[in-house]
């Protein structure tokens, strides 16, 4: 199915959604990624607070390109999300709904998505000249000496992506490759 | 003798670094085009015809292709009658990349210790392989290296009776292993021979030949050819999520190497796998 769906999400939203279906983000969503992660995760283990509420977020793995003159941000295609995995269940369970990104999940990640009604989304992996298109602002929130990897609030319109794994576990990655697969 | 000034090595490899990032290479773009046809998903083809529209929208607007603009991998083959003067050679290449990646707009994604991992903020130092050739030129090959692939490749040290099926099976292995992560389409540049550091540095300049180009040996194309039929029966295809189209391309180099051994290196590279030369 293709819908359009709007950011921040609920969990009435994410739990419609369907492994394989085609959908288009509005709204906005938080740019995370290792280094991000990583202090988050210290925050919550120190008892301090996030730098912003995750509570029903979407959080997109990208590092972005400096924008160039007159653009307003430079390429911003996803990254591989499995380095964030050690890192997302306790996110997920202190609200985080949904995750863009590229690549395999651990199971540890996939047993919180389905805990807690969360959902994860592809975006293509090598079209950054492309996705940074649909966003339409940025705003460093958080962690801005980590450059690139700073926390970043994106304004997206049509945000483009295909949900990979739904909140019942069901995996695009092995429906598709199982397929097309004639080799064991 | 010819006299090379550090100068001209500094302006050519920024511009190298910025050219590599901006433009995807004629001959991916052709493997681009013709999987359209191959591909027999309809996701894949419109995952393979929006990285298309990605290379051209890139360079029309002269951006970076991919936002991981990667790690510099320089490759400087360089003429042993040349004398370099005006400076450090190696200081001069990392020059060329501090200004290619800050005028070129492109991302700096290089931590200067492993452990402490502290951003150096302009992408250097790069990764260089020097290789002294005949003549008083010097060619150098500038290969920007993402590490969503650079991440999924291996290396292994195979036993000479593990033979063909040994190397095609681990070549296979290792990208099904790899599986959506790497971006796929992908292009697999493998090392065989040599010793481990050598075969890993074949892989990597396997990646630098036109993907529409077969080794000149015969059995070794062979087995380029019958890896790359395997590897597209795998079904992992574009963006991973299902498909014929998993690698447009493999390109296996090989060096000879000890009675005991059979190193093979696995580089994988996104569909990009993006390089520029020049000869100074």
């Amino acid at each position: 199915m293709k819908y359009s769906i709007r950011a921040p999400l609920t969990k009435e939203i994410t739990c419609n959604l369907k492994a394989g279906d085609t959908i288009s983000i509005n709204g906005y969503i938080y740019a995370a990624r290792d280094a991000a992660h990583k202090k988050m995760i210290e925050l919550l283990d120190e008892g301090k607070e996030l730098p912003f509420d995750i509570m029903d977020q979407i959080i997109y793995y990208v590092g972005p390109c400096p924008a160039k003159p007159g653009a307003i941000i430079g390429s911003a295609g996803p990254t591989t999300s499995s380095r964030m995995d050690a890192y997302t269940p306790k996110l997920i369970q202190h609200g985080l709904k949904g995750m863009i990104g590229k690549g395999l999940r651990s199971k540890e990640v996939i047993d919180a998505m389905k805990a807690y009604s969360a959902v994860y989304f592809g975006a293509i992996g090598g079209a950054g000249a492309l996705i940074a298109q649909k966003i339409v602002s940025e705003e460093i929130i958080a962690f801005p000496e980590l450059g690139a990897e700073a926390i970043r609030k994106l304004t997206v319109e049509d945000f483009p992506v295909t949900v990979i794994i739904d909140c019942h576990g069901n995996n695009l990655y092995d429906i598709g490759k199982n397929k097309f697969r004639k080799i064991n | 003798m010819r006299t090379i000034h550090i100068d001209q090595i500094v302006k050519t490899i920024e511009q190298l670094c910025i050219d590599a990032n901006y433009y995807i290479n004629d001959d991916i773009m052709e493997e681009l085009n013709k999987a359209l046809k191959t591909e027999q998903s309809q996701i894949g083809v419109d995952i393979i015809q929006n990285l298309i529209k990605n290379a051209l929208m890139a360079k029309e607007r002269k951006i970076a292709i991919c936002q991981d603009t990667g790690m510099a991998v320089v490759f400087m083959d360089v003429g042993q009658d040349v004398h370099i003067v005006g400076g450090n050679l190696i200081d001069s290449i990392n020059e060329g990349v501090r200004k290619g990646y800050e005028n070129g707009y492109l991302r700096k994604s290089v931590v200067g210790d492993p452990i402490e991992r502290v951003n150096t903020k302009d992408n250097t130092p790069a990764v260089i392989h020097f290789n002294i050739i005949e003549g008083d030129r010097i060619k150098i090959s500038v290969a920007p290296k993402g590490f969503g692939s650079e991440n999924m490749s291996s290396i292994k040290m195979l036993k000479p009776s593990d033979g063909i099926e040994g190397i095609k099976k681990f070549i296979i292995d290792t990208i099904d292993i790899a599986g959506p992560n790497p971006c796929p389409p992908i292009i697999v540049g493998v090392g065989i021979g040599g010793t481990m550091e050598k075969a890993a540095i074949l892989a990597k300049k396997a990646l630098l030949r036109p993907i529409n180009k077969r080794n000149d040996l015969n059995h070794i194309k062979e087995i380029e050819n019958d890896v790359l039929k395997k590897i597209n029966m795998l079904g992992i295809g574009p963006s991973g999520l299902g498909g014929r189209i998993t690698a447009l391309a493999v390109n296996i180099e090989v060096f000879s190497t000890h009675i005991a051994g059979l190193p093979v290196a696995v580089n994988i590279s996104c569909h990009a796998t993006r390089h520029a030369d020049a000869t100074i």
